[in-house]
């Protein structure tokens, strides 16, 4: 099985024999990997009856809850390491999200697009309307992506609420990383994986 | 029925084992002896790796799957999941489903001859709970010799009792499914338990349980229960669509007492189906085990410390218009699971059948089923 690129990269970070929370989970192929690889008890949190079903047919733990309601069922701690992938924009309250993801483990990993990245700008400043591509191909009044932020947004939250970033990656749409997303991330990084902690 | 379905286990013979070893009861009773009477579908690998026990809910029976005869109107009360080819694929496992003891199907029950007496039990049998069903089921499984069970499967009052199993004998059970369940019953549910078994009760049939010896039975009372329970086994939904506020004829009879409603109709139908095949006392001790049922209580109720034992992989299922066993007890347990630390996943199938889902097939219910049972290793 060949990992999504994002995953690979997560997955380097994840200690072998480790518990790992993946919130959005999808088809769990992280966790999957995560089992398989490096002995990690794994649970998912997934919302869409199919992928669910997939989860169940490949033996991964998933649970069928709306991150969106509330975490309060994962006691504080219980986790070595959370993860959500491409969901953080989704959500209703990104920063509540956050800071369950650190009560609940040692350690968060996150990704989600950057909409300062030089293509949003772009957009936004020629044509002057919400961008709309491959990437992000919805509509602004219909569109999961309900709260679209910056690397630098991102940063700030973390500094106010105290949260330290151990690592950041920035990478294009396919989840490489070049020199020169590196050189000037909040304009030329398209996706960010960032590991934080208290 | 000239012909069984392709995807049936076809015809089946229910089997009875005498247990003599007494069996030590929660209420510090003791049944010396009794009988179990079961079914089995499928055959039994030389592993003895690939065993599933069926338990069945408040008014079920051994008969899950299959026929009894070709005349047989309709199969047994899981059958839409167990058979070869479905969720429990009787080509991979070797399927056991029996009636519990107290039950009135054939196992030792109230309605049982007490040899002591050459009488029926009736008031005189000991009250059952759970944990003394799976100590019976764990002697059946002796005799049928299966050390471990792949998985305990069972909805309602059966998800407790797989529940208990991981529980009880973590080495002997390998998954746990565990369905429309809780791991308590809510004031609420036990309230709705009482008024069934006042009805019982209070039935001037009942002569206190020992109305064998008169020759009567309390067939209202037990009608009355029914109906009780009916109403919470379906959602007000489900009732709207199936009856609305339909009237037998096209008029009301401004009549206190006539059946006027489609609604009333079917329940009074249900009400005298069921007290002319199931027995009252039967029906007051499985209510009972139901009530009693709390393994965390034990533990001061920490459910966390109570399933810390437990072995068994977890699928819990629940549906979402169900009110008798709502969602929120199916998450109870399954956050008890996750803070013990165990393999857990749950699904909150949408439904509009209320707790009588988990008898239907309902797609992403029985495909969700399928895939996870279908997960299970089974050596040769």
């Amino acid at each position: 099985m060949s990992l999504r690129a994002d995953l690979e990269i997560i997955q380097q970070w994840i200690r072998p024999g480790s518990r790992v929370l993946d919130l959005g989970c999808g088809e769990g192929q992280l966790l999957r990997h995560l089992r398989d690889h490096k002995d990690v008890q794994g649970y998912g949190l997934e919302i869409d009856p199919d992928k669910i079903s997939s989860c169940i047919r490949h033996g991964v733990n998933v649970m069928e809850q709306n991150l969106d309601e509330s975490l309060d069922n994962f006691e504080d701690n219980s986790f070595d390491t959370v993860v959500m992938t491409q969901s953080l924009q989704a959500m209703h309250y990104p920063d509540r999200v956050l800071e369950d993801m650190l009560r609940i483990g040692h350690e968060g990993i996150l990704t989600f697009p950057n909409f300062a990245h030089w293509r949003c700008r772009w957009y936004l400043g020629t044509k002057g309307r919400m961008p709309v591509s491959e990437f992000m191909p919805y509509t602004w009044y219909n569109t999961p992506n309900i709260h679209f932020c910056t690397f630098k947004d991102f940063e700030q939250l973390c500094r106010e609420r105290g949260i330290k970033v151990l690592d950041r990656l920035v990478v294009d749409q396919t989840h490489q990383s070049s020199w020169f997303s590196g050189l000037w991330p909040n304009l030329l990084g398209e996706v960010a994986i960032y590991r934080v902690s208290r | 029925m000239s012909r069984l379905p392709a995807d049936s286990v076809g015809l089946v013979t229910p089997q009875r084992h005498t247990f003599t070893e007494p069996l030590s009861l929660a209420c510090g009773k003791q049944l010396p002896r009794y009988e179990l009477v079961y079914e089995t579908y499928g055959e039994l690998n030389a592993s003895a790796s690939n065993a599933v026990l069926i338990c069945h809910a408040l008014s079920g029976h051994h008969h899950a799957a299959g026929y009894h005869s070709i005349d047989e109107r309709k199969p047994g009360w899981w059958d839409n999941c167990i058979g070869p080819g479905k969720a429990i694929d009787t080509n991979r496992f070797f399927v056991v489903s029996l009636n519990n003891l107290g039950g009135c199907h054939g196992s030792t029950g109230p309605s049982s001859i007490d040899p002591a007496t050459g009488k029926s039990y009736g008031a005189s049998f000991p009250v059952l709970t759970v944990e003394d069903w799976v100590h019976s089921q764990a002697r059946l499984a002796d005799v049928l010799g299966v050390q471990q069970w792949a998985a305990v499967v069972g909805g309602s009052l059966g998800g407790m009792q797989a529940l208990q199993w991981a529980i009880s004998y973590p080495e002997r059970i390998r998954h746990c499914v565990a369905i429309a369940t809780a791991p308590k019953l809510s004031a609420q549910n036990i309230a709705f338990n009482e008024v069934a078994r006042q009805a019982i009760i209070t039935d001037p049939d009942f002569h206190n349980g020992d109305y064998a010896a008169f020759g009567v039975i309390p067939k209202r009372g037990l009608m009355l229960a029914r109906m009780v329970g009916h109403i919470t086994y379906l959602s007000d939904d489900s009732m709207g669509a199936k009856f609305g506020r339909d009237l037998r004829s096209d008029q009301l009879n401004y009549d206190l007492t006539s059946v006027e409603f489609e609604v009333e109709s079917y329940l009074r139908y249900q009400g005298q189906e069921f007290s002319g095949r199931f027995d009252a006392n039967t029906y007051l001790l499985m209510t009972k085990a139901l009530d009693y049922f709390d393994p965390a209580g034990a533990h001061g109720g920490d459910l966390a410390r109570t399933l810390a034992g437990i072995k068994a992989r977890c699928l819990v299922m629940s549906f979402t218009t169900d009110w008798r066993f709502s969602p929120e007890r199916s998450r109870e347990l399954v956050d008890g699971l996750l803070a013990a630390r165990k393999d857990v996943s749950y699904l909150e199938i949408e439904a509009a059948q209320g707790h009588d889902a988990f008898l239907l097939p309902i797609p992403r219910y029985i495909e969700a089923l399928s895939g996870y049972m279908n997960r299970i290793e089974v050596s040769q």
